[in-house]
């Protein structure tokens, strides 16, 4: 039976530990709230954004000259994943269920003779690809150091991005991340960005009356040209906003079950130490009585 | 008076949503003034102001830095890169801008593409665009 000193400091070092998760979690809810309702203010402007889209891109899909954004390069050789995770671990399977997820998507797309390259956003998806695909990633992007994700970062990702489509680096771009569903599910969802996939045109036309008919001004193609960029800088907005929203939620929920595992660590070592004292005293008293009735 | 519902939202957030007499944006090619009851459009727009009006009287003037505009007969909608009122428009800001934007242009003049070229000319104006504003505010 172990003695009681080491008992004692064992219990102080898990008391310890419980308030560290306890701040954790404290502080993860604290954020997962304002990334959420960061994540809802930028619903409307994405939401107007892909039902202009679909109704312009339903106007020039069509033409040969459709620009290469929308359409693609016409071949399908060379992928650009684009893995979006978090720059902190201790948030549970948060970082781990991505980068399976990546790493499966690779595996398929080798297996069918493509190339893949990896951008990776968030440095553990990086670290975690590292191990078996290092020579798949080009770039590493971290925004470790920003106290809060503007639109700004995703504008500089997307610029990055467009640079490559127009040197000719890849002709599929699609994005992993985490999909914010609630705070305890985050599901790892890949998007493809390029070519678009196209929102529905909103049908808020009533049955029987003539669709509006758009006039545009500059031309369609001009509009669409400067619309794309923008839309894809919204699309990276969207999910680096649901992946902060996640990592937070996933933190949340890890540490709140680290509390717990360490309220219940605590409550059988302090049966323990209580059980280990009595025995003690009851083998002091056991010696006392004996010696006294030797004599 | 007639009124229409006027959408302005940003990346970041909605700004206003509410019914208005006439807006004024500053679409690509010329300052365009809406009323109720206009021909369904889609516009482009450049660095410039956005003017509510509401009652007769101008309520709300916007910087936008550009951005797109939806307008149906009985509602509009703007998507502005970046709005800010007018009243809090930094001029060391938008001289900052500038400087960054004419600095961008010259290395686009001396090397890029002709749409790279084209890209920092409208950043530029956009910039100057702001300049003007806060200098008048």
């Amino acid at each position: 039976m172990a003695n009681l000193k080491s008992l004692r400091l064992r219990i102080n070092s898990v008391k310890s530990t419980r308030k560290i998760t306890q701040a954790m979690k404290m502080v993860a809810a604290a954020k997962l709230r304002r990334a959420q309702a960061q994540a809802e203010s930028a619903r409307p402007y994405a939401e107007r954004m892909a039902a202009i889209l679909g109704r312009l891109g339903a106007a020039v899909a069509g033409s040969p000259d459709a620009p290469r954004m929308l359409v693609g390069t016409g071949s399908d050789q060379v992928h650009l994943l684009v893995v979006v995770t978090a720059d902190r671990g201790l948030a549970g399977p948060f970082n781990t269920n991505v980068g399976r997820f990546a790493r499966a998507r690779i595996k398929a797309l080798e297996d069918q003779g493509k190339t893949v390259k990896v951008l990776a956003i968030g440095r553990k998806g990086a670290a975690f690809l590292r191990r078996e695909y290092a020579s798949r990633i080009i770039g590493e992007v971290s925004y470790a150091g920003v106290k809060r994700i503007g639109f700004e970062q995703a504008a500089e990702i997307s610029a990055r991005v467009i640079a490559m489509l127009e040197a000719g680096e890849f002709d599929v771009c699609s994005m992993i991340y985490n999909q914010f569903r609630n705070v305890v599910s985050q599901i790892p969802t890949e998007q493809a960005l390029i070519p678009a996939a196209l929102p529905e045109a909103t049908t808020e036309v009533e049955v029987g009356t003539i669709p509006p008919l758009y006039e545009y001004e500059p031309a369609e193609e001009d509009i669409l040209a400067a619309l794309l960029p923008k839309n894809l800088a919204i699309q990276f907005y969207r999910s680096l906003l649901e992946s902060a929203a996640g990592e937070h939620g996933a933190r949340m929920s890890a540490m709140d079950s680290a509390t717990r595992n360490a309220g219940e660590m605590i409550n059988k070592l302090t049966l323990n130490y209580n059980r280990t004292r009595q025995a003690n005293i009851t083998r002091e008293l056991i010696e006392i009585i004996s010696g006294a009735e030797a004599l | 008076m007639a009124s229409f519902d006027l959408e302005l939202v940003s990346p970041e957030k909605l700004l206003l949503s509410r019914p208005v007499e006439m807006v004024v944006i500053p679409a690509a090619e010329g300052e365009m003034g809406i009323l109720p009851g206009h021909a369904p459009m889609i516009v482009q727009l450049r660095g410039g102001v956005i003017s509510v009006t509401e009652q007769g009287k101008i309520t709300e003037r916007l910087f936008v830095a550009g951005g797109f505009c939806e307008v149906t007969p009985d509602r509009v909608t703007v998507l502005a890169d970046d709005a800010t009122p007018v009243t809090s428009l930094s001029k060391t800001e938008a001289a900052a801008r500038v400087a960054t934007a004419e600095a961008a242009y010259e290395a686009a003049a001396a090397s890029g593409t002709p749409e790279v070229r084209e890209l920092a000319m409208d950043s530029l104006l956009s910039a100057r665009a702001m300049a003007q504003v806060a200098e008048a505010a």
